[in-house]
């Protein structure tokens, strides 16, 4: 009975070990979201002193502080906030599904459809306010749908369908850049926006929408989370783990589109947060335990960042996506380097 | 797929029947090109009668139909190279990787020479079509090297999914950080905006001549590498068993490709999909052999380039639609179609 045991007494201290690591680390990086987002309502190009923050945040009429953090500061950092946990949840999930880091939405050209479905809405409809997240989550739900449609064959093979994606993406991009040609207003911040991401010229009545987007959307991709832990393993051995691979493969893409869709038609697609926020979540905290809570908050702490960064560290003012592109291009290398040389997933 | 060697299993008849049908598509598919070259410079967003076409042709350009049809024939010249060069480049990069997925715009070479030349342009005040030529020609040999290195990392080597991974990653990496240098520089960014969607619109003798020998030397270059990728198409082991040396045939062969990727990138910006489509079209119709498949790319690219940028100018009138969006629509659907028709492994 010994020789039984101990291993098992070793297995339980090891996932103690791995679970206090990642508790740890889930708090130091709600830790990090907290200063990013204190920091961007507290200092700018002026320093308003915290006690006046928490004043204008409850309600109150304060000198100067008002307009500063109440419309230009605070709708800005709520938005990053926002766009950074949804890119990050939606990027991981399909990630985990597809076990390709590299399969994500941004790059399998669901963000982009939702992309191109608010430019067109916008340039060729004239239509503007909420339509436009709803032509968006159309627009990336019916781009998920025909990827997948189009890679089904005998079964949807994950590499055909990363394949189909980039193709799909290719085409869009062509379209967003020609539908911003003939803007009759043609504006490089605009387009810049649409094609890279920005939280400028956030508002609040746009950005509280969002918090419900994503206490709908996430709590149905957290209700999944034990069925993508099993997909991790292989649709094979998930499948004889006694998920219903289809089911939530559906569940998964309609919540993880239909946030990602909704964010996009705000801030625009911000290029590699939801790229990025899985991988570097899978190194903070290892890979056991649900991977869906750290990729969150690493995507908000790249948007937060990479938005202050873009503003006030820099010697001019580049969007959100751009600083997230420049900064996720030579981790993107890495990455790839690293993945194809040990063959391994996410 | 590329690899299959039925043709050989042919008798000497059957070979002769394939030799007279390929001459003669050849001579159709020359034919096409020059109704397509003359469709060219006829039609545009403009409506010009027959009498002003002639005397435009002839140089004149008393009225504004003739100066539009004299408008018309550099950039057709430069539709008629650029599909010529993208598409033998596309073969070329076929060839050499053993991948039917490979595109100079998806496996990324033209993002990284926009983004070479845009770095260019915006840090070192470069103006002139040489600076453009060499640093699309630089960027596009970085961005080649770079991606299939990456690609070819790790087991099994350099799968189509690995490599379009890597050229997809790359080319959305290129175009952030094409924005990220253009953004501080309000002087330039509206010319490098529109450059960045590529098309031929605008062009003139001036800036093509210049990148004439590069072409040149690309294209003889490729051409003349075709038995070097048939070699290559029956596997590393049986091309070094048959006396190929594998690993300088890629070298030069790819120094070919990039030198009509960049050149061509130079002179009209990013344009994908002529090199993934022209290729496999080609194929369908005459088989797998490199010494035809190479020519038959460099005529069949012409024609398809020229009938998109002709479509580009006619469909949105008064606007235009530059080629590459047109190429774009036009290719995504038969880059969706090869991924389908494929065997594909699960990951």
């Amino acid at each position: 009975m010994t020789t039984v045991t101990l291993p098992l007494n070793a297995l339980a201290t090891g996932r103690r070990v791995r679970t206090h690591r990642q508790r740890v680390m889930v708090a130091i990086l709600i830790a990090l979201v907290l200063f990013l987002f204190v920091l961007t309502l507290t200092v700018g190009q002026t320093v308003t002193p915290v006690a006046d923050v928490i004043r204008v945040l409850l309600g109150e009429s304060v000198e100067g502080a008002s307009f500063l953090v109440g419309t230009l500061r605070l709708p800005r950092a709520l938005l990053s906030l926002l766009a950074g946990f949804s890119f990050g949840l939606g990027g991981v999930v399909f990630q985990i599904m597809l076990r390709n880091p590299l399969a994500s939405p941004d790059i399998i050209g669901i963000t982009f459809g939702a992309s191109a479905a608010a430019v067109f809405a916008i340039v060729v409809l004239a239509i503007s306010g909420p339509m436009v997240s709803v032509m968006a989550v159309v627009g990336g739900l019916s781009v998920a749908l025909i990827v997948y449609g189009l890679a089904a064959r005998n079964g949807v093979a994950g590499t055909r369908l990363i394949l189909v994606g980039i193709g799909v993406a290719a085409m869009l991009h062509s379209v967003i850049a020609y539908v911003l040609s003939t803007a009759p207003a043609w504006s490089l911040q605009e387009a810049m926006r649409w094609m890279t991401g920005s939280v400028n010229g956030a508002q609040l009545s746009d950005t509280a929408p969002l918090v419900l987007v994503l206490i709908v959307f996430g709590g149905l991709l957290f209700s999944q989370h034990r069925d993508l832990d099993a997909l991790r393993l292989g649709d094979d051995t998930a499948a004889a783990l006694g998920v219903k691979i289809a089911k939530t493969r559906i569940v998964v893409v309609f919540a993880a589109v239909g946030m990602i869709a909704s964010v996009t038609a705000i801030a625009g697609p911000i290029a590699f947060v939801s790229f990025l926020s899985g991988p570097i979540a899978a190194r903070l905290v290892g890979n056991s335990g649900s991977l869906l809570i750290p990729s969150a908050l690493v995507g908000a702490v790249l948007t937060l960042g990479g938005d202050y960064i873009g503003q006030f560290l820099l010697p001019s003012r580049f969007p959100v996506g751009v600083v997230t592109g420049a900064l996720g291009a030579p981790y993107l290398l890495y990455l790839i380097v690293r993945v194809n040389r040990s063959g391994r997933s996410l | 797929m590329i690899g299959q060697g039925s043709q050989t299993l042919a008798g000497p008849a059957r070979r002769n029947r394939a030799q007279g049908f390929r001459s003669i598509s050849f001579l159709g598919l020359l034919a096409v090109l020059a109704l397509l070259v003359a469709l060219s410079v006829t039609v545009g967003t403009r409506d010009v009668s027959w009498a002003d076409i002639v005397a435009g042709v002839r140089g004149q350009t008393d009225n504004i139909g003739q100066a539009a049809v004299n408008v018309r024939i550099p950039r057709t010249f430069l539709a008629l190279l650029a599909g010529a060069a993208l598409a033998l480049a596309g073969a070329v990069m076929q060839g050499v990787t053993r991948n039917p997925l490979s595109d100079p715009g998806i496996l990324g070479v033209n993002a990284g020479a926009a983004l070479a030349v845009v770095i260019g342009v915006a840090w070192f005040d470069m103006s002139s079509s040489e600076g453009f030529l060499w640093s699309a020609i630089f960027g596009a040999g970085c961005a080649t090297l770079f991606v299939y290195k990456v690609g070819s990392l790790g087991p099994g080597g350099a799968t189509p999914l690995k490599l379009t991974l890597a050229g997809a990653a790359t080319s959305v990496a290129c175009a952030s950080l094409i924005i990220a240098v253009v953004l501080p520089r309000n002087d330039i960014a509206g010319g490098i905006q529109l450059w960045t969607v590529g098309g031929v619109g605008g062009a003139t003798f001036d800036r093509i001549v210049p990148v004439l020998p590069f072409l040149a030397a690309g294209f003889a270059i490729s051409l003349l590498s075709a038995r070097k990728l048939n070699s290559l198409a029956l596997g590393d082991d049986l091309a070094a068993g048959l006396g190929e040396n594998v690993a300088m045939a890629r070298i030069v062969a790819s120094v070919g490709g990039v030198l009509l990727c960049g050149a061509t990138t130079a002179m009209c910006g990013p344009i994908g999909f002529v090199g993934l489509v022209v290729p496999h079209l080609c194929r369908l119709l005459i088989g797998l052999d490199y010494r035809w498949l190479l020519p038959f790319s460099v005529l069949a690219g012409s024609c398809l380039v020229l009938t998109g940028d002709i479509v580009g100018r006619i469909v949105a009138r008064p606007a235009e639609i530059q080629v590459s969006i047109i190429m774009a629509l036009l290719g995504s659907p038969i880059f969706i179609w090869i991924v389908r028709r494929q065997r594909i492994r699960e990951l």
